[in-house]
């Protein structure tokens, strides 16, 4: 019942949105992706940050807490709000619905990468050419600086990053003789030898996640989504996305995936008691694990994420968000200050000093990051091998304008892939015909 | 949680003399079914106060309706308390606060609008109580966004009052307070009254509001667990931490699971629940006397 409250306000919370999206879009005769000049200079930003006046900001990334005392600190005139408003998905409902009724809108907004380019387009967010953020090129990890970029339009500043690794227990696959695969095929080799030595345990769960199937697709080369201003086209038909979905129907079919939602207390039971044995995921997952896992303290490692063929190197990223400022704010120019303070500044030492997994390229290779021993991975160097797939993320992948619609109404077709009603190729089509149906309707060129 | 009683005032007053002499008569099948939903009912309850004694370990690495481990039931409520600069008292402080003013002020304004409607005969009065038909089929998820809208312009959004003025209005409770003032209060004692030179509301406060009790108090356990539970609402009203209900408070801990680099607080987030719903329960067992009396107090033999 929750649920599907939720959906429906969703629904037409992002609804009214896209409304505004599709109006405003409309203008600028498809696809206006060319950069605004500059106007504030960072002697500019840094004047307006001396001078002093209030923020806000909507974000539910701790780290920011510190960050926050630091920059006040450090720029006492300044004050900074921090509200956090929920994660992900209420968020974006309270932000859209602000948006809409034109009052209460924060300065700062914390976006995921996913959605980023629905508040682009609905022209929520600023283009923030007009404080020379193209200077900042070089400073962020590839896979995230391109994910808040819309053709020469930047419109966020990578908070953190989600580059996939291997993450799995060892004490269970020691147990059962398993070697770490490095190869999709020795991965489901691993998931069926553990599965049948010890049929309550398994490789990993999925019962069907919209970010994590978009992630896998993204690193087995598929591409989905394409987007060139509002005309958009969708085709799961792709080599790509039949590698991925070749290799999973065949884990699903043969009951080889652990039936429990993420991020469940079933979920968090099964990272602990090993009866969930890997997970393929960002490399944000450490703290993560460190706070909801702590019984199998000392069990789990990282290693790369598995390949296609042997010897390959590709990664995708999965999660991971931005700090956007707001159309609406009348702040912008403290509020682009103290964004740069928190994602390039002594924010992003401060955060990463904090468990954040960098999206700054300083912070990635500093020998002191990637040396830092992991007592919950039994003294790892993890951030070696996450340092290294986040230089290894693919490149030229889309999400689509409507990506929050899209993954919230995942589960009604990709879902049932996962129940036996359906299998995950015609599930993802299906997918795919509601998100073309949803597009159109809101006034996108939908191929 | 706890769900809201629905007694339909003719009924129990057909089934009140009924119970009065006592005739117990046996019927196992109805115990069978009785016992079925009293488990049902109570098991979720035993789930939550078990769970409530396991630290967050145990929690997760146990069987969910047995006790595991340290009781560490004083343990995770003293966390409860104190856990991010004790802002759970702070929740519970302002969910009384709602529901003391949003429940008991739609109690009074549905038991005020609904003996009006009743008892008074003027035009419209059917398209009024047409509304109110219509009004308790729409549910009020349908109404948030645009209610948030228009709040917005209004410019109370993030206020207290973004949750109470909904709350007010609860179109079930006037119809249930209608119906009730229908049956429960005779004409005759109130032009009896108006005969003897009563005022209107002299009456209503002396003489209907006493035969309204039971409805009253029924209307009124309906509101408060109503507004209790009110979660949707204030998720999308407010913004400002400070001002949560519990509901939305324990929700807000629940989701810290699911966000990166979050601290997973389950055992807080269960001990949570079961402190929120003991003051719904005290309110039950306190009141369930008042809705127990007879109707039949002061009125005329007919």
């Amino acid at each position: 019942m929750e649920l599907s409250r939720r959906r429906l306000l969703l629904g037409a919370a992002s609804s009214l949105a896209l409304l505004a999206a599709g109006c405003g879009s409309s203008d600028d005769s498809g696809g206006d992706t060319k950069a605004a000049s500059t106007t504030v200079s960072d002697a500019g930003v840094e004047a307006a940050l001396q001078a002093g006046g209030t923020i806000t900001v909507w974000a539910w990334e701790p780290t920011l807490t510190k960050v926050v005392a630091d920059f006040q600190t450090k720029y006492p005139k300044v004050k900074v709000n921090l509200i956090k408003n929920g994660s992900g998905n209420d968020q974006y409902t309270a932000l859209q619905n602000a948006i809409k009724a034109g009052t209460g809108v924060p300065d700062l907004a914390q976006i995921e990468y996913f959605a980023l380019p629905q508040f682009a387009l609905g022209k929520a967010v600023t283009d923030l050419n007009t404080f020379g953020a193209k200077s900042l090129d070089g400073t962020f990890t590839p896979g995230p600086w391109s994910s808040v970029h819309s053709g020469e339009k930047i419109y966020g500043l990578p908070m953190d990053s989600g580059p996939m690794a291997l993450f799995y227990n060892k004490e269970v696959f020691d147990k059962y003789g398993i070697a770490v695969p490095t190869t999709w095929e020795e991965y489901a080799a691993a998931a069926e030898k553990l599965h049948t030595a010890n049929p309550k345990s398994w490789i990993t769960s999925d019962s069907g996640d919209a970010g994590f199937t978009t992630s896998m697709i993204w690193q087995a080369g598929g591409r989905p989504y394409k987007v060139d201003g509002t005309s958009v086209s969708v085709n799961f038909d792709d080599a790509g996305t039949k590698k991925w979905t070749g290799l999973w129907q065949g884990l699903i079919d043969k009951k080889l995936l652990a039936p429990v939602p993420g991020w469940s207390d079933a979920w968090y039971k099964g990272l602990g008691d090993g009866t969930i044995a890997s997970l393929v995921i960002g490399a944000w997952m450490p703290p993560n694990l460190e706070s909801g896992v702590k019984a199998a303290s000392g069990k789990w490692r990282v290693a790369p994420m598995p390949q296609w063929a042997s010897g390959e190197k590709v990664t995708s990223e999965n999660g991971g968000s931005s700090l956007a400022v707001t159309e609406a704010s009348q702040n912008k120019t403290i509020a682009y200050g103290f964004m740069k303070y928190a994602t390039v500044g002594d924010g992003a030492q401060s955060r990463t000093d904090q468990g954040a997994f960098p999206a700054t390229t300083a912070q990635l290779n500093a020998d002191a990051f990637k040396n830092k021993e992991f007592p919950y991975l039994g003294g790892q160097k993890a951030n070696e091998v996450l340092a290294e797939a986040a230089g290894q993320v693919a490149t030229g992948w889309n999400y689509l304008p409507f990506q929050v619609y899209a993954n919230n109404v995942y589960n009604d077709s990709v879902g049932k892939a996962y129940t036996g009603g359906s299998n995950l190729q015609d599930g993802l089509k299906a997918w795919g015909d509601a998100s073309t149906k949803y597009g159109q309707e809101q006034g996108f060129t939908v191929k | 949680m706890v769900s809201a009683p629905t007694i339909r005032p003719q009924a129990r007053r057909r089934a009140q003399p009924v119970a009065a002499p006592r005739k117990r008569t046996r019927s196992w099948s109805l115990t069978a079914v009785t016992t079925v939903m009293l488990i049902y009912t109570l098991l979720p309850l035993a789930w939550l106060f078990i769970s409530a004694t396991k630290t967050q370990d145990n929690l997760l690495g146990s069987f969910g309706l047995w006790f595991h481990g340290e009781f560490a039931l004083f343990d995770n409520i003293g966390k409860t308390f104190t856990y991010q600069n004790g802002i759970y008292l702070r929740w519970l402080g302002n969910t009384v606060f709602y529901v003391v003013i949003g429940a008991g002020g739609a109690t009074l304004l549905s038991t005020l609008a609904g003996y009006g409607l009743a008892k008074f005969a003027f035009p419209g009065r059917k398209a009024v109580f047409a509304v109110i038909l219509g009004a308790v089929a729409v549910p009020p998820t349908a109404l948030a966004v645009p209610t948030f809208l228009l709040f917005a312009k209004a410019g109370i959004t993030d206020t207290v009052w973004a949750v109470i003025i909904p709350s007010l209005m609860v179109p079930f409770s006037l119809y249930l307070m209608w119906t009730f003032s229908r049956d429960a209060v005779p004409d005759e004692i109130l032009e009896s009254a108006r005969v003897d030179g009563a005022g209107e509301f002299r009456i209503f406060f002396k003489l209907a509001v006493p035969l309204l009790s039971p409805g009253l108090v029924t209307a009124l356990l309906f509101n408060v667990v109503v507004t209790w539970n009110n979660l949707f609402l204030p998720l999308i009203m407010l913004r400002d931490r400070n001002l949560y209900p519990i509901t939305l408070g324990i929700y807000s801990w629940n989701q810290q699971a699911q966000t990166v680099g979050g601290d997973v607080v389950f055992n807080l987030v269960i001990t949570g629940s079961l402190l929120a719903i003991v003051p719904l329960i005290a309110a039950f067992l306190l009141l369930q006397r008042y809705w127990q009396s007879g109707l039949a107090v002061g009125s005329v033999k007919q």
